[in-house]
């Protein structure tokens, strides 16, 4: 509930969407922020180093 | 009538192999022998996190197919109306928008790997036909919600499905149709092309990174002029 609330007072989600117009390109902000949230994983993913299993002795 | 008297010669044997049953058996052996199906060791150049995109889409499509049967089950009534019923229709689109976000990055990671190389084009295929049957399963999950924008979805689809001569046989107003495309049809091939991936990625192994410096050696192997590295 009270996260519920803390999101609808950043994000709101009611009415209709909101969109990105860039020439002749045109996305939903949603569709944008999921497209950036990918790429910035990826980066991690590639970035961030894996934890590595200790083992006995070594 | 035989009478089995525990002599294991090599006649039976010879006899056996004769059969379908046995020449699949031996065919699955040679393939995906046990210790390669479920190893509990991998090369050393897997530990980083741009190899756990793979099982995380796997996973997700678990809880895809979980939660389309809970709904399945239940009825569109339930899904519509009482809060469980949201909670699992929400935890249903949620569950697909993280199979495609996982499912993208995997394909971002094995793309730059040049994932293809070492005889592994059949494992890249299966994962792009998987994919691009994957969104066919999630537009018809569009049409199946039962409500406004359902309806709004299938208008702006049909003149684009019949502008490719498909409208005939795939038509998008028909709730029916889309309803069995989405939970029998597509389901099944996703799940079929999704399995036969996961055991090319067995049978072939996770492929290796560039060595550095070595370019002819990967395109020597990309070729097919030197075998591929077995995987640990």
């Amino acid at each position: 509930m009270f996260l519920g609330a803390l999101l609808g007072a950043l994000i709101n989600l009611n009415g209709s969407g909101r969109y990105i117009h860039w020439g002749f390109i045109q996305i939903s902000v949603a569709n944008f922020v999921v497209i950036v949230l990918m790429v910035v994983v990826f980066v991690l993913a590639i970035l961030l180093p894996f934890p590595k299993r200790k083992r006995g002795g070594q | 009538m035989s009478i089995d008297t525990g002599d294991r010669t090599e006649a039976p044997a010879r006899a056996e192999s004769r059969q379908w049953t046995a020449r699949m058996r031996h065919a699955a052996e040679s393939a995906f022998p046990p210790d390669q199906l479920l190893p509990d060791r991998q090369p050393a150049y897997m530990a980083s996190w741009i190899y756990v995109f793979g099982v995380l889409t796997v996973v997700s499509l678990a809880w895809v197919i979980i939660t389309g049967c809970v709904l399945a089950i239940m009825g569109p009534s339930w899904w519509h109306v009482s809060s469980t019923g949201h909670f699992v229709n929400s935890l249903h689109l949620w569950s697909v928008e993280a199979f495609f976000f996982f499912m993208v990055i995997h394909l971002w990671g094995k793309f730059f790997m040049a994932a293809w190389r070492g005889n592994r084009r059949l494992t890249w295929a299966s994962g792009v036909i998987c994919f691009l049957v994957s969104v066919g399963a999630a537009f018809t999950g569009y049409l199946s919600q039962q409500n406004f924008d359902s309806q709004w979805i299938s208008t702006q689809a049909k003149d684009g499905i019949n502008s490719t001569g498909a409208g005939a046989v795939f038509n998008v107003l028909n709730f029916g149709q889309m309803l069995m495309w989405h939970i029998v049809l597509l389901p099944i091939v996703v799940a079929l092309i999704a399995g036969m991936h996961v055991l090319l990625v067995r049978r072939h192994g996770i492929v290796p990174p560039f060595a550095e410096g070595d370019d002819d050696a990967e395109a020597a192997v990309a070729t097919g002029a030197v075998p591929a590295e077995e995987p640990a």
